[in-house]
């Protein structure tokens, strides 16, 4: 049994129109909370919510919210981050395109609690046509009088625009997703000073990803603590997961969170087991940034306990032996996958994703991928592995924002849990090049037992 | 004076200095001064906004503040940086930062082309001097290392990027004399380049300091290039009454030949006075200036190794250092 909160209603006909949305229960939300509701009361059912930032990093949302600063006269901003692009994610994008009007009215929920006037939806420049549909279904929010001028009698005003970036996967940051929706060239900033005191245009602004915002419509439609109470502990509410890889049924899921990652893997109304009967190698549980698990780490923590899908217990044993929930991407490969070939088209990724500001991610990701890539072609040498590990090492916490992390991470994760791959494909090159080292042997076992 | 201001107490290294508060962790230690000062790539206090790129100078903060002595779980960049009362910053004493610091020097070595003896920039360069300091005697780079064609910014500016480490300050200098975006960079990561609109030459009187802001050699200076290294050439304070600038410069001089002028750098490479192109570029002639003296070069370079000084040289040569 599970619960759904923002895709309950995702297979209604016509849900991406408004009178549909309206009549399945839609904006009913924003009504209660315009009619009864102060913006303190909405910060306070967000923070009893337990909600956590869904776009990777799960910092409380309630808390990020009061950390905004209010001076006198100075208009704030309220962002949304729709700026998808971590390889294994596809959630947002999947909200957005069935069912526009629920991010509509979680951004009228969220700028009213902060005392917003104006908010952007900054959306990735390759989904031109989820644009297409936010933009209808922002013109009709207009017609029916949900945004604009004093909403539905309130006195609250609230202009709410679409900008598409060009296609860097870096304005998912948010410091460069100001520079960018400035029209500057899309680079994080240093940190202080923070967006919550000076984020767009150096006016206070908090910047949320889309499932987040999402979240917020059933918080104050149901109540914050009737939201904490679904979920796991510290890991509150429903998470879309987009599940990829080698499984019977690849696709966006909302899961309740806690339940086991066996069930979800396997479970018949989730993935549905691996594709073609055959073994689960690894698992990338929250997109390409976080680390991979190898098969024995997947259903079961180190310790031996079920492994949940939630933040606490997909971390448990840091980075050692977990990973990290993230933006929810979960990437399955079965026993023909090459560990090595996936780790090089992250680095690529990531190589060809830096910004390009400061020297260790600039520099770092570039190699790391050159000798990647060497060593998936068969011209590997053994000290190419440690000198991986160093690069990495480099690499991680000495840059500005997090994607230097997010490069270093799942190069490491791969060397600490599939060395013995990387040996192999320096011992036999030929052999590498039309076979894959398939799963890992018993031995491995052996050595965890140990 | 009517209010002091309350100064904040900062150890770094195990000295301990009061300092103005807003004061960055970088400027703290040099006021302090001598070996405590992390070495800074992109930071330069005239130019605002820069700083924080070249991740050279990061620092252990061991204790946050007085309040909250919590240290910081990352290495944090001490030009950007500001200190709190009672903060404890290591740099020369960890070996965390000097493991981080020998990490960046080697991933800002990769792509720089190891031709010293043949780049007009050696021997005032500071990524030669940081490299000297901190580098591996060898790379572990085995690829091929990018590369650029060479570039006339105007009529006296040349700019080779294979050499430069994108520290951005030539940005935040055409940023300040210019009130449009004119000189920027261009694509991203690794393949990231400094450009202005397809090879414009900047039209601003003082565009020409881009060259000594510049930290290695990028952006050099066209009516000297490959005259002479820079070590021949003897380095004189002069002046004369520009009405743009100050008119206070250095000349480097072969002989009684002017070969190039530039604006003065105090011992951190930062200029504090910036000069104009008429006075960089077009007085070549004694006649034009008014010779104060020699100029004392103090920093750990080349340059200042094998000096001239009138007064005994007061600092060892580099080579009976090691």
């Amino acid at each position: 049994m599970s619960r759904k909160l923002l895709l309950n209603n995702v297979h209604v006909e016509g849900i991406h129109t408004y009178d549909v949305y309206r009549k399945s229960g839609g904006y009913a939300a924003v009504e209660k909370a315009l009619k009864s509701m102060t913006p303190e009361e909405v910060v306070e059912e967000v923070k009893k919510s337990g909600l956590r930032g869904r776009g990777g990093a799960g910092f409380p949302t309630g808390m990020k919210w009061s950390f905004i600063a209010k001076p006198e006269g100075v208009p704030r901003h309220f962002l949304c981050n729709a700026d998808e692009s971590e390889p294994g994610t596809f959630k947002d994008r999947y909200l957005m395109e069935k069912i526009p009007h629920l991010l509509i009215e979680g951004m009228i929920l969220s700028s009213f609690a902060l005392g917003c006037e104006q908010s952007y939806i900054y959306i990735r420049g390759e989904y031109m046509y989820v644009l297409r549909i936010l933009e209808k279904a922002i013109a009709e929010a207009y017609q029916n009088g949900w945004l604009g001028k004093n909403i539905k009698g309130s006195g609250f005003n609230l202009e709410l625009s679409v900008s598409p970036g060009a296609g860097a996967y870096i304005c998912g940051e948010e410091t460069a997703m100001i520079e960018s929706l400035e029209g500057k060239r899309g680079n994080p900033r240093m940190k202080p000073p923070f967006p919550a005191i000076q984020g767009l245009w150096q006016r206070p602004t908090v910047v949320n990803n889309v499932e987040t915002i999402c979240a917020v419509v059933p918080i104050v439609n149901e109540g914050g603590e009737a939201y904490a109470g679904v979920g796991i502990g510290r890991s509150a509410g429903t998470k879309l997961i987009s599940a990829s890889g080698n499984i019977n049924k690849p696709g966006v899921y909302e899961i309740e969170m806690g339940i086991t990652v066996e069930e979800f893997i396997y479970g018949d109304q989730y993935c549905g087991g691996i594709k073609n009967g055959k073994k689960l190698k690894a698992c990338v549980p929250g997109g390409s940034s976080v680390p991979i698990l190898p098969h024995y780490l997947v259903c079961k923590t180190a310790e031996g306990t079920d492994r949940l899908m939630s933040y606490e217990s997909l971390s448990e044993g840091g980075f050692a032996t977990g990973s990290m929930l993230g933006s929810g991407g979960f990437i399955v490969y079965d026993e023909d996958q090459c560990i090595v070939r996936n780790t090089w088209n992250f680095a690529r990724f990531y190589h060809h994703e830096s910004c390009g500001q400061c020297s260790p991610c600039r520099e770092g990701t570039g190699w790391m991928e050159k000798v990647l890539h060497r060593l998936e072609y068969g011209h590997g040498k053994i000290e190419d592995i440690d000198l991986l590990w160093d690069i990495q090492r480099k690499i991680e916490g000495n840059t500005i924002c997090p994607l230097g992390d997010a490069a270093a991470w799942p190069v490491a994760a791969a060397i600490r849990h599939f060395r013995e791959e990387f040996e192999w494909h320096v011992k036999e090159p030929n052999t590498c090049m039309t076979r894959n080292y398939g799963l890992v042997t018993e031995k491995v076992f052996d050595k965890v037992n140990a | 004076m009517s209010e002091q201001i309350q100064q904040i107490k900062v150890t770094i290294d195990d000295q301990t200095i009061m300092v103005d508060p807003g004061t960055s962790i970088l400027s703290a230690a040099r006021q302090i001064g001598g070996n405590v000062v992390p070495p800074a790539m992109c930071f330069y206090s005239s130019l605002k906004g820069s700083g924080g790129k070249c991740r050279t100078c990061l620092v252990e903060v061991s204790a946050g503040s007085e309040k909250d002595p919590r240290p910081m779980p990352k290495l944090v960049a001490s030009c950007s940086t500001n200190v709190m009362d009672g903060m404890i910053v290591k740099n020369k004493t960890s070996d965390r930062v000097l493991d981080a610091r020998k990490g960046v020097v080697e991933l800002l070595l990769i792509n720089h082309p190891l031709d010293c003896p043949v780049c007009d920039q050696a021997g005032e360069c500071s990524l030669q001097d940081l490299a000297f300091e901190h580098g591996a005697s060898h790379s572990r780079f085995e690829f091929e290392r990018r590369e650029f064609d060479q570039i006339d910014i105007g009529e006296y500016i040349k700019l080779h990027m294979t050499r430069c480490i994108l520290c951005y300050r030539c940005v935040y200098t055409a940023n300040q004399l210019t009130d449009n975006r004119e000189h920027g960079v261009l694509k991203r990561g690794d393949a990231s380049e400094i450009g202005t609109f397809i090879e414009n030459s900047l039209d601003n009187e003082f565009i020409g300091n881009v060259i000594d802001v510049c930290p290695v050699g990028a952006l050099t200076d066209k009516t000297f290039r490959f005259r002479s290294r820079v070590w021949y050439t003897k380095p004189m304070d002069a002046s004369c009454s520009c009405g743009k600038c100050s008119g206070n410069v250095v000349l480097w001089m072969i002989g009684d030949e002017i070969a190039r002028v530039t604006a003065r750098k105090d011992k951190y490479g930062e200029v504090k006075e910036f000069i104009c192109n008429d006075c960089r570029f077009n007085k070549k002639e004694l006649s034009d200036w008014k010779i104060e003296g020699p100029r004392h070069i103090d920093r750990h370079s080349v340059i200042s190794a094998n000096h001239y000084e009138k007064a005994a040289p007061t600092h060892t040569p580099l080579l009976n250092k090691a």
